[in-house]
Protein backbone atom coordinates (compact mmCIF):
# COMPACT_ATOMS: atom_id res chain seq x y z
CA UNK A 1 0.00 0.00 0.00
CA UNK A 2 1.62 3.23 -1.11
CA UNK A 3 1.46 6.55 0.72
CA UNK A 4 -1.39 7.96 -1.26
CA UNK A 5 -3.60 4.94 -0.74
CA UNK A 6 -2.97 5.18 2.97
CA UNK A 7 -3.74 8.88 3.08
CA UNK A 8 -6.69 8.88 0.70
CA UNK A 9 -9.41 7.85 3.17
CA UNK A 10 -8.23 10.60 5.52
CA UNK A 11 -8.23 13.15 2.75
CA UNK A 12 -11.74 12.13 1.84
CA UNK A 13 -12.88 12.44 5.43
CA UNK A 14 -11.10 15.78 5.68
CA UNK A 15 -12.84 17.21 2.65
CA UNK A 16 -16.16 15.99 3.98
CA UNK A 17 -15.65 17.43 7.46
CA UNK A 18 -14.40 20.60 5.83
CA UNK A 19 -17.67 20.87 3.93
CA UNK A 20 -19.64 20.56 7.16
CA UNK A 21 -17.50 23.20 8.83
CA UNK A 22 -17.96 25.42 5.79
CA UNK A 23 -21.74 25.26 5.97
CA UNK A 24 -21.62 26.38 9.60
CA UNK A 25 -18.82 28.89 9.04
CA UNK A 26 -20.81 30.82 6.44
CA UNK A 27 -23.41 31.64 9.08
CA UNK A 28 -20.74 33.10 11.36
CA UNK A 29 -19.06 35.07 8.63
CA UNK A 30 -22.23 36.48 7.05
CA UNK A 31 -23.62 37.72 10.33
CA UNK A 32 -20.25 39.16 11.24
CA UNK A 33 -20.00 40.83 7.85
CA UNK A 34 -23.28 42.64 8.38
CA UNK A 35 -23.64 43.14 12.13
CA UNK A 36 -19.99 42.90 13.24
CA UNK A 37 -21.35 40.36 15.70
CA UNK A 38 -19.91 36.96 16.49
CA UNK A 39 -23.10 35.01 16.82
CA UNK A 40 -22.18 32.65 19.61
CA UNK A 41 -25.57 30.98 19.37
CA UNK A 42 -24.87 29.77 15.84
CA UNK A 43 -23.22 26.52 16.93
CA UNK A 44 -26.20 25.80 19.18
CA UNK A 45 -28.63 26.44 16.37
CA UNK A 46 -26.69 23.80 14.48
CA UNK A 47 -27.17 21.37 17.38
CA UNK A 48 -30.84 22.21 17.82
CA UNK A 49 -31.27 21.39 14.12
CA UNK A 50 -29.95 17.92 15.03
CA UNK A 51 -32.64 17.52 17.70
CA UNK A 52 -35.35 18.86 15.41
CA UNK A 53 -34.42 16.03 13.08
CA UNK A 54 -34.42 13.49 15.90
CA UNK A 55 -37.91 14.45 17.05
CA UNK A 56 -39.43 15.07 13.63
CA UNK A 57 -38.18 11.84 12.14
CA UNK A 58 -39.58 9.90 15.08
CA UNK A 59 -43.11 10.64 13.99
CA UNK A 60 -42.85 11.65 10.35
CA UNK A 61 -41.39 10.23 7.19
CA UNK A 62 -38.08 11.67 6.04
CA UNK A 63 -39.58 13.54 3.10
CA UNK A 64 -41.50 15.60 5.65
CA UNK A 65 -39.06 15.68 8.54
CA UNK A 66 -36.05 16.86 6.55
CA UNK A 67 -37.72 19.96 5.06
CA UNK A 68 -39.49 20.60 8.35
CA UNK A 69 -36.17 20.48 10.22
CA UNK A 70 -34.73 23.02 7.82
CA UNK A 71 -37.77 25.28 8.11
CA UNK A 72 -37.80 25.12 11.92
CA UNK A 73 -34.08 25.85 12.08
CA UNK A 74 -34.48 28.85 9.80
CA UNK A 75 -37.36 30.03 11.95
CA UNK A 76 -35.23 29.63 15.06
CA UNK A 77 -32.36 31.65 13.60
CA UNK A 78 -34.78 34.35 12.48
CA UNK A 79 -36.49 34.49 15.87
CA UNK A 80 -33.21 34.63 17.79
CA UNK A 81 -32.19 37.67 15.75
CA UNK A 82 -35.53 39.42 16.21
CA UNK A 83 -35.79 38.76 19.92
CA UNK A 84 -32.22 38.92 21.15
CA UNK A 85 -30.27 41.08 18.68
CA UNK A 86 -32.63 43.49 16.98
CA UNK A 87 -33.60 45.38 20.14
CA UNK A 88 -29.88 46.02 20.68
CA UNK A 89 -29.22 47.56 17.28
CA UNK A 90 -28.21 50.91 18.74
CA UNK A 91 -26.52 49.47 21.82
CA UNK A 92 -22.74 49.10 22.17
CA UNK A 93 -21.37 46.08 20.38
CA UNK A 94 -20.48 44.39 23.65
CA UNK A 95 -24.16 44.23 24.69
CA UNK A 96 -25.24 42.30 21.64
CA UNK A 97 -22.26 39.96 22.05
CA UNK A 98 -23.33 39.21 25.61
CA UNK A 99 -26.87 38.69 24.37
CA UNK A 100 -25.50 36.15 21.89
CA UNK A 101 -23.72 34.28 24.68
CA UNK A 102 -27.00 34.33 26.62
CA UNK A 103 -28.89 32.83 23.70
CA UNK A 104 -26.23 30.17 23.37
CA UNK A 105 -26.67 29.09 27.00
CA UNK A 106 -30.43 29.33 26.75
CA UNK A 107 -30.52 26.99 23.76
CA UNK A 108 -28.09 24.56 25.39
CA UNK A 109 -30.12 24.45 28.58
CA UNK A 110 -33.36 24.07 26.71
CA UNK A 111 -31.83 21.08 24.97
CA UNK A 112 -30.76 19.60 28.30
CA UNK A 113 -34.24 20.21 29.64
CA UNK A 114 -36.06 18.66 26.71
CA UNK A 115 -33.78 15.65 26.30
CA UNK A 116 -33.15 15.09 29.98
CA UNK A 117 -29.47 15.04 29.12
CA UNK A 118 -29.75 11.73 27.34
CA UNK A 119 -28.13 11.11 24.00
CA UNK A 120 -30.82 10.80 21.36
CA UNK A 121 -30.53 8.43 18.48
CA UNK A 122 -30.08 10.22 15.17
CA UNK A 123 -32.15 8.74 12.34
CA UNK A 124 -30.40 6.76 9.66
CA UNK A 125 -30.84 8.55 6.38
CA UNK A 126 -31.18 5.93 3.66
CA UNK A 127 -28.84 6.21 0.71
CA UNK A 128 -26.71 8.83 2.47
CA UNK A 129 -25.70 6.25 5.08
CA UNK A 130 -24.90 3.56 2.55
CA UNK A 131 -21.32 2.53 2.05
CA UNK A 132 -19.34 3.11 -1.09
CA UNK A 133 -15.80 2.22 -2.01
CA UNK A 134 -13.72 4.70 -3.93
CA UNK A 135 -10.19 3.66 -4.75
CA UNK A 136 -8.80 2.39 -1.49
CA UNK A 137 -11.39 3.97 0.77
CA UNK A 138 -14.67 2.61 1.99
CA UNK A 139 -16.92 5.30 3.28
CA UNK A 140 -20.52 6.47 3.54
CA UNK A 141 -22.11 8.20 0.59
CA UNK A 142 -22.62 11.27 2.75
CA UNK A 143 -18.86 11.76 2.80
CA UNK A 144 -18.86 12.19 -0.95
CA UNK A 145 -22.08 14.18 -1.06
CA UNK A 146 -21.08 16.69 1.61
CA UNK A 147 -18.32 18.55 -0.22
CA UNK A 148 -20.25 18.51 -3.48
CA UNK A 149 -23.39 19.87 -1.86
CA UNK A 150 -21.35 22.43 0.05
CA UNK A 151 -19.68 23.72 -3.09
CA UNK A 152 -23.02 23.86 -4.91
CA UNK A 153 -24.66 25.79 -2.07
CA UNK A 154 -21.72 28.17 -1.82
CA UNK A 155 -21.82 28.90 -5.55
CA UNK A 156 -25.54 29.53 -5.29
CA UNK A 157 -24.99 31.86 -2.36
CA UNK A 158 -22.23 33.78 -4.13
CA UNK A 159 -24.52 34.15 -7.12
CA UNK A 160 -27.18 35.57 -4.84
CA UNK A 161 -24.79 37.98 -3.17
CA UNK A 162 -22.99 39.19 -6.27
CA UNK A 163 -25.73 39.19 -8.87
CA UNK A 164 -29.07 39.96 -7.28
CA UNK A 165 -30.63 43.08 -5.91
CA UNK A 166 -30.94 41.51 -2.46
CA UNK A 167 -27.27 40.59 -2.59
CA UNK A 168 -26.37 44.13 -3.57
CA UNK A 169 -28.37 45.42 -0.62
CA UNK A 170 -26.55 42.99 1.66
CA UNK A 171 -23.17 44.21 0.46
CA UNK A 172 -24.27 47.81 0.88
CA UNK A 173 -25.57 47.20 4.39
CA UNK A 174 -22.41 45.32 5.36
CA UNK A 175 -20.42 48.44 4.59
CA UNK A 176 -22.59 51.31 5.74
CA UNK A 177 -25.88 50.94 7.62
CA UNK A 178 -26.91 54.54 7.47
CA UNK A 179 -26.18 55.18 3.82
CA UNK A 180 -27.92 51.92 2.97
CA UNK A 181 -30.96 53.26 4.79
CA UNK A 182 -30.73 56.45 2.74
CA UNK A 183 -31.10 54.32 -0.38
CA UNK A 184 -34.38 53.05 0.98
CA UNK A 185 -32.99 49.66 2.00
CA UNK A 186 -34.74 48.15 4.99
CA UNK A 187 -31.83 47.19 7.19
CA UNK A 188 -33.82 44.84 9.43
CA UNK A 189 -35.02 42.88 6.46
CA UNK A 190 -31.48 42.45 5.11
CA UNK A 191 -30.23 41.36 8.52
CA UNK A 192 -33.05 38.85 8.81
CA UNK A 193 -32.19 37.45 5.41
CA UNK A 194 -28.59 36.91 6.45
CA UNK A 195 -29.74 35.02 9.56
CA UNK A 196 -32.15 32.98 7.47
CA UNK A 197 -29.43 31.99 5.02
CA UNK A 198 -26.98 31.24 7.84
CA UNK A 199 -29.50 29.04 9.66
CA UNK A 200 -30.51 27.29 6.48
CA UNK A 201 -26.91 26.34 5.78
CA UNK A 202 -26.41 25.32 9.42
CA UNK A 203 -29.44 23.03 9.10
CA UNK A 204 -28.01 21.49 5.94
CA UNK A 205 -24.64 21.12 7.67
CA UNK A 206 -26.36 19.53 10.65
CA UNK A 207 -28.07 16.89 8.51
CA UNK A 208 -24.77 16.01 6.86
CA UNK A 209 -22.77 16.09 10.08
CA UNK A 210 -25.04 14.03 12.33
CA UNK A 211 -25.56 11.39 9.68
CA UNK A 212 -21.99 10.39 10.48
CA UNK A 213 -22.81 9.83 14.15
CA UNK A 214 -25.29 7.56 15.89
CA UNK A 215 -26.52 10.08 18.47
CA UNK A 216 -26.98 13.74 19.31
CA UNK A 217 -26.35 15.35 22.70
CA UNK A 218 -26.86 19.00 23.67
CA UNK A 219 -23.14 19.77 23.69
CA UNK A 220 -22.07 17.78 20.68
CA UNK A 221 -22.44 20.80 18.39
CA UNK A 222 -20.02 22.90 20.39
CA UNK A 223 -16.88 21.47 18.80
CA UNK A 224 -17.87 21.71 15.13
CA UNK A 225 -19.34 25.11 15.93
CA UNK A 226 -16.07 26.34 17.40
CA UNK A 227 -14.06 24.90 14.55
CA UNK A 228 -16.31 26.54 12.00
CA UNK A 229 -15.73 29.77 13.86
CA UNK A 230 -11.97 29.25 13.65
CA UNK A 231 -12.41 28.54 9.94
CA UNK A 232 -14.26 31.82 9.51
CA UNK A 233 -11.50 33.72 11.33
CA UNK A 234 -8.83 31.84 9.41
CA UNK A 235 -10.42 32.72 6.08
CA UNK A 236 -10.95 36.32 7.14
CA UNK A 237 -14.17 36.87 9.01
CA UNK A 238 -16.74 38.64 6.86
CA UNK A 239 -15.55 36.87 3.71
CA UNK A 240 -17.64 33.96 2.46
CA UNK A 241 -15.03 32.44 0.13
CA UNK A 242 -12.55 32.86 2.99
CA UNK A 243 -14.76 30.91 5.39
CA UNK A 244 -15.18 28.10 2.87
CA UNK A 245 -11.49 27.85 2.06
CA UNK A 246 -10.65 28.05 5.77
CA UNK A 247 -13.13 25.31 6.59
CA UNK A 248 -11.79 22.91 3.98
CA UNK A 249 -8.19 23.59 5.01
CA UNK A 250 -8.99 22.93 8.66
CA UNK A 251 -11.00 19.79 7.88
CA UNK A 252 -8.24 18.36 5.73
CA UNK A 253 -5.44 19.32 8.13
CA UNK A 254 -7.19 17.72 11.07
CA UNK A 255 -7.61 14.47 9.25
CA UNK A 256 -4.09 14.41 7.90
CA UNK A 257 -2.85 14.87 11.45
CA UNK A 258 -4.92 11.84 12.38
CA UNK A 259 -3.47 9.95 9.42
CA UNK A 260 0.00 10.45 10.80
CA UNK A 261 -1.04 9.05 14.12
CA UNK A 262 -1.45 12.24 16.13
CA UNK A 263 -5.22 12.04 16.62
CA UNK A 264 -4.84 13.43 20.12
CA UNK A 265 -3.59 16.70 18.71
CA UNK A 266 -6.05 17.24 15.88
CA UNK A 267 -8.32 19.51 17.94
CA UNK A 268 -5.34 21.24 19.47
CA UNK A 269 -4.07 21.98 15.99
CA UNK A 270 -7.22 23.92 15.10
CA UNK A 271 -7.09 26.09 18.16
CA UNK A 272 -3.34 26.60 17.93
CA UNK A 273 -4.06 27.76 14.40
CA UNK A 274 -6.53 30.31 15.76
CA UNK A 275 -3.89 31.74 18.08
CA UNK A 276 -1.32 31.89 15.30
CA UNK A 277 -3.72 33.65 12.91
CA UNK A 278 -4.71 36.18 15.51
CA UNK A 279 -1.05 36.92 16.18
CA UNK A 280 0.30 36.89 12.66
CA UNK A 281 -2.56 37.90 10.40
CA UNK A 282 -5.66 38.95 12.34
CA UNK A 283 -7.55 39.74 9.14
CA UNK A 284 -7.21 36.15 7.96
CA UNK A 285 -6.63 34.93 4.43
CA UNK A 286 -9.19 37.08 2.62
CA UNK A 287 -10.18 39.54 5.32
CA UNK A 288 -10.67 43.24 4.84
CA UNK A 289 -7.87 45.40 6.08
CA UNK A 290 -10.19 47.63 8.06
CA UNK A 291 -12.55 45.76 10.32
CA UNK A 292 -14.24 48.80 11.76
CA UNK A 293 -16.76 50.75 9.77
CA UNK A 294 -15.53 54.03 8.45
CA UNK B 1 -46.16 76.29 -3.20
CA UNK B 2 -43.92 74.69 -0.64
CA UNK B 3 -42.70 71.23 -1.44
CA UNK B 4 -41.18 70.74 1.99
CA UNK B 5 -42.46 72.40 5.10
CA UNK B 6 -40.78 71.96 8.47
CA UNK B 7 -42.58 73.28 11.53
CA UNK B 8 -41.08 73.80 14.97
CA UNK B 9 -38.78 70.81 14.73
CA UNK B 10 -37.10 69.71 17.94
CA UNK B 11 -34.49 67.00 18.26
CA UNK B 12 -32.51 65.89 21.30
CA UNK B 13 -29.46 63.70 21.40
CA UNK B 14 -28.52 62.21 24.73
CA UNK B 15 -29.98 65.09 26.73
CA UNK B 16 -28.65 67.84 24.46
CA UNK B 17 -31.12 69.76 22.35
CA UNK B 18 -29.64 69.75 18.88
CA UNK B 19 -32.65 71.45 17.29
CA UNK B 20 -34.60 73.87 19.44
CA UNK B 21 -37.63 74.33 17.27
CA UNK B 22 -36.83 75.28 13.71
CA UNK B 23 -39.26 76.08 10.92
CA UNK B 24 -38.53 76.59 7.26
CA UNK B 25 -39.89 75.90 3.82
CA UNK B 26 -38.52 74.76 0.51
CA UNK B 27 -40.63 75.96 -2.43
CA UNK B 28 -40.95 73.72 -5.44
CA UNK B 29 -38.33 74.21 -8.14
CA UNK B 30 -36.13 76.36 -5.95
CA UNK B 31 -32.91 75.98 -4.06
CA UNK B 32 -32.85 76.73 -0.38
CA UNK B 33 -29.73 76.69 1.71
CA UNK B 34 -29.07 76.30 5.40
CA UNK B 35 -25.82 77.90 6.47
CA UNK B 36 -24.18 78.05 9.83
CA UNK B 37 -21.16 77.02 11.83
CA UNK B 38 -20.20 73.46 12.68
CA UNK B 39 -22.60 72.05 15.23
CA UNK B 40 -25.36 74.53 14.45
CA UNK B 41 -27.69 71.61 13.66
CA UNK B 42 -27.71 71.69 9.87
CA UNK B 43 -26.92 68.02 9.37
CA UNK B 44 -29.24 67.06 12.18
CA UNK B 45 -32.04 68.88 10.36
CA UNK B 46 -31.51 66.81 7.22
CA UNK B 47 -31.16 63.61 9.22
CA UNK B 48 -34.38 64.38 11.06
CA UNK B 49 -36.22 64.88 7.77
CA UNK B 50 -34.89 61.53 6.54
CA UNK B 51 -36.09 59.80 9.69
CA UNK B 52 -32.57 58.89 10.79
CA UNK B 53 -32.90 60.61 14.16
CA UNK B 54 -35.99 60.52 16.36
CA UNK B 55 -37.92 63.77 16.70
CA UNK B 56 -38.90 65.24 20.02
CA UNK B 57 -41.65 67.30 18.49
CA UNK B 58 -42.58 69.23 15.42
CA UNK B 59 -43.96 68.42 12.02
CA UNK B 60 -42.69 67.77 8.51
CA UNK B 61 -44.92 67.81 5.45
CA UNK B 62 -43.79 66.98 1.97
CA UNK B 63 -45.82 67.59 -1.16
CA UNK B 64 -48.85 68.13 1.06
CA UNK B 65 -48.38 64.87 2.95
CA UNK B 66 -47.43 64.34 6.55
CA UNK B 67 -44.05 62.59 6.70
CA UNK B 68 -43.18 63.25 10.33
CA UNK B 69 -41.41 60.26 11.90
CA UNK B 70 -41.76 58.05 8.85
CA UNK B 71 -39.27 55.25 8.31
CA UNK B 72 -36.28 56.31 6.22
CA UNK B 73 -37.25 53.97 3.40
CA UNK B 74 -40.76 55.49 3.36
CA UNK B 75 -39.29 58.99 3.20
CA UNK B 76 -37.17 57.93 0.23
CA UNK B 77 -40.25 56.42 -1.38
CA UNK B 78 -42.04 59.74 -0.94
CA UNK B 79 -39.33 61.36 -3.05
CA UNK B 80 -36.73 62.85 -0.72
CA UNK B 81 -33.15 61.79 -1.19
CA UNK B 82 -30.13 62.87 0.80
CA UNK B 83 -26.61 63.06 -0.58
CA UNK B 84 -24.81 62.51 2.71
CA UNK B 85 -21.85 64.43 4.01
CA UNK B 86 -18.56 62.86 3.02
CA UNK B 87 -20.18 61.28 -0.06
CA UNK B 88 -20.46 57.84 1.49
CA UNK B 89 -20.40 55.88 -1.74
CA UNK B 90 -20.24 52.12 -1.18
CA UNK B 91 -16.55 51.44 -1.80
CA UNK B 92 -17.11 47.69 -2.11
CA UNK B 93 -19.65 48.10 -4.90
CA UNK B 94 -18.86 49.03 -8.48
CA UNK B 95 -19.84 52.44 -9.81
CA UNK B 96 -22.72 50.85 -11.69
CA UNK B 97 -23.89 48.98 -8.60
CA UNK B 98 -23.76 52.17 -6.58
CA UNK B 99 -26.06 53.77 -9.12
CA UNK B 100 -28.37 50.77 -9.15
CA UNK B 101 -28.58 50.69 -5.39
CA UNK B 102 -29.72 54.31 -5.63
CA UNK B 103 -32.76 53.03 -7.52
CA UNK B 104 -33.35 50.35 -4.90
CA UNK B 105 -36.99 51.17 -4.23
CA UNK B 106 -37.97 51.54 -7.85
CA UNK B 107 -39.77 48.76 -9.64
CA UNK B 108 -39.95 50.29 -13.13
CA UNK B 109 -37.07 48.33 -14.65
CA UNK B 110 -37.14 50.05 -18.03
CA UNK B 111 -37.32 53.52 -16.56
CA UNK B 112 -34.35 52.70 -14.39
CA UNK B 113 -32.29 52.15 -17.52
CA UNK B 114 -33.39 55.58 -18.73
CA UNK B 115 -32.32 57.13 -15.46
CA UNK B 116 -28.99 55.38 -15.79
CA UNK B 117 -28.52 56.90 -19.24
CA UNK B 118 -29.54 60.28 -17.86
CA UNK B 119 -26.93 60.04 -15.09
CA UNK B 120 -24.22 58.83 -17.48
CA UNK B 121 -25.00 61.73 -19.82
CA UNK B 122 -24.47 64.18 -17.01
CA UNK B 123 -21.45 62.41 -15.61
CA UNK B 124 -19.59 60.74 -18.49
CA UNK B 125 -16.75 59.97 -16.08
CA UNK B 126 -19.01 57.56 -14.25
CA UNK B 127 -19.80 55.64 -17.40
CA UNK B 128 -16.09 55.30 -18.19
CA UNK B 129 -15.58 53.87 -14.74
CA UNK B 130 -18.78 51.93 -14.36
CA UNK B 131 -17.00 48.63 -13.60
CA UNK B 132 -14.53 50.13 -11.19
CA UNK B 133 -15.01 49.75 -7.46
CA UNK B 134 -16.30 53.05 -6.12
CA UNK B 135 -13.58 53.05 -3.49
CA UNK B 136 -10.98 53.61 -6.21
CA UNK B 137 -12.53 56.87 -7.44
CA UNK B 138 -11.12 60.30 -6.63
CA UNK B 139 -12.95 62.52 -4.17
CA UNK B 140 -14.55 64.57 -6.93
CA UNK B 141 -15.65 61.48 -8.83
CA UNK B 142 -17.09 60.03 -5.65
CA UNK B 143 -19.12 63.20 -5.16
CA UNK B 144 -20.41 62.89 -8.72
CA UNK B 145 -21.30 59.30 -7.97
CA UNK B 146 -23.07 60.26 -4.77
CA UNK B 147 -25.15 62.80 -6.67
CA UNK B 148 -25.76 60.38 -9.54
CA UNK B 149 -26.79 57.69 -7.07
CA UNK B 150 -29.27 60.09 -5.50
CA UNK B 151 -30.69 61.03 -8.90
CA UNK B 152 -31.27 57.33 -9.65
CA UNK B 153 -34.07 57.44 -7.09
CA UNK B 154 -35.72 60.16 -9.19
CA UNK B 155 -36.25 62.42 -6.19
CA UNK B 156 -38.66 65.32 -6.03
CA UNK B 157 -36.42 66.92 -3.43
CA UNK B 158 -32.66 66.54 -3.42
CA UNK B 159 -30.95 67.32 -0.14
CA UNK B 160 -27.20 67.79 -0.18
CA UNK B 161 -25.03 67.85 2.91
CA UNK B 162 -21.76 69.71 2.33
CA UNK B 163 -21.20 68.56 -1.23
CA UNK B 164 -18.08 70.69 -1.63
CA UNK B 165 -16.38 69.55 1.57
CA UNK B 166 -12.78 68.51 1.01
CA UNK B 167 -12.87 68.99 -2.74
CA UNK B 168 -10.51 71.05 -4.90
CA UNK B 169 -11.87 74.48 -5.94
CA UNK B 170 -12.23 73.38 -9.54
CA UNK B 171 -14.30 70.39 -8.52
CA UNK B 172 -16.39 72.58 -6.24
CA UNK B 173 -17.19 74.71 -9.26
CA UNK B 174 -18.27 71.58 -11.12
CA UNK B 175 -20.55 70.61 -8.28
CA UNK B 176 -22.24 74.00 -8.26
CA UNK B 177 -22.51 73.78 -12.04
CA UNK B 178 -24.39 70.51 -11.62
CA UNK B 179 -26.65 72.02 -9.00
CA UNK B 180 -27.49 74.86 -11.37
CA UNK B 181 -28.30 72.48 -14.17
CA UNK B 182 -30.52 70.34 -11.96
CA UNK B 183 -32.46 73.46 -11.00
CA UNK B 184 -32.91 74.38 -14.64
CA UNK B 185 -34.41 70.94 -15.12
CA UNK B 186 -36.91 71.68 -12.40
CA UNK B 187 -35.33 69.95 -9.40
CA UNK B 188 -35.93 71.25 -5.89
CA UNK B 189 -32.83 71.38 -3.74
CA UNK B 190 -32.09 71.84 -0.07
CA UNK B 191 -28.40 72.55 0.33
CA UNK B 192 -26.22 72.66 3.40
CA UNK B 193 -22.85 74.31 3.03
CA UNK B 194 -19.97 75.60 5.08
CA UNK B 195 -18.94 77.38 1.91
CA UNK B 196 -21.60 79.97 2.63
CA UNK B 197 -20.48 82.28 -0.10
CA UNK B 198 -21.01 79.79 -2.92
CA UNK B 199 -24.19 78.46 -1.32
CA UNK B 200 -25.82 81.88 -0.97
CA UNK B 201 -24.87 82.84 -4.49
CA UNK B 202 -26.62 79.76 -5.79
CA UNK B 203 -29.59 79.91 -3.44
CA UNK B 204 -33.02 81.42 -3.96
CA UNK B 205 -33.51 81.59 -0.25
CA UNK B 206 -31.37 80.97 2.78
CA UNK B 207 -31.61 80.33 6.48
CA UNK B 208 -28.86 80.97 8.98
CA UNK B 209 -28.65 78.47 11.82
CA UNK B 210 -26.98 78.99 15.16
CA UNK B 211 -26.91 76.38 17.92
CA UNK B 212 -30.13 74.68 16.96
CA UNK B 213 -32.11 77.77 15.98
CA UNK B 214 -32.76 79.70 12.82
CA UNK B 215 -31.60 83.21 13.57
CA UNK B 216 -31.85 84.86 10.19
CA UNK B 217 -33.46 84.26 6.85
CA UNK B 218 -33.76 85.95 3.52
CA UNK B 219 -33.08 85.59 -0.16
CA UNK B 220 -29.58 84.56 -1.09
CA UNK B 221 -28.78 88.09 -2.14
CA UNK B 222 -30.09 89.67 1.05
CA UNK B 223 -28.04 87.33 3.18
CA UNK B 224 -24.93 87.92 1.12
CA UNK B 225 -25.26 91.65 1.84
CA UNK B 226 -26.18 91.24 5.49
CA UNK B 227 -23.39 92.49 7.71
CA UNK B 228 -23.91 89.85 10.40
CA UNK B 229 -23.69 87.08 7.83
CA UNK B 230 -20.66 88.65 6.24
CA UNK B 231 -18.87 88.91 9.56
CA UNK B 232 -19.73 85.47 10.77
CA UNK B 233 -19.71 83.25 7.69
CA UNK B 234 -18.18 84.99 4.74
CA UNK B 235 -14.88 85.79 6.39
CA UNK B 236 -14.90 89.39 5.29
CA UNK B 237 -14.55 91.04 8.67
CA UNK B 238 -10.80 90.80 8.49
CA UNK B 239 -10.64 92.64 5.21
CA UNK B 240 -11.99 95.81 6.77
CA UNK B 241 -8.91 97.97 6.82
Amino acid sequence: MNGFERLFPYLLAGVSVGGQYALIAIGYTMVYGILRLINFAHGDIFTVAGFFMVYMSATMPLVVSIPLTIILTVLLGFTVERVAYKPLREAPRMSIMISAIGVSYLLQNLMWYVTGGLAKQYPVLPWLSNSVTILSATTKIVTIVTPLLTVALVLLLLQLINHTKTGMAMRAVSRDFETAKLMGIKIDRVISISFIIGSFLAAAGSLLYFTNYPTVTPTVGAMPGLKAFVAAVFGGIGSIPGAVVGAFLIGISENLIKAFGYSTFSDAFTFALLIVILLVRPTGLFGEKTIDKV
Amino acid sequence: MSLLKVTDLKVSYGGIEALKGISFEVPKGQIVTLIGANGAGKSTTLRAIMGLVPLKSGGITFDGREITSLDTSRVVAEGIVLVPEGRRVFPNLTVLENLRVGAYLRRDTEEIENSLRYVYERFPRLEERSWQMAGTLSGGEQQMLAVGRALMARPKLLMMDEPSLGLAPLVVRDIFGIIKRLLEEGMTILLIEQNANAALRAADYGYVMETGRITLEGTGEELLKNQRVRDAYLGQARKKR
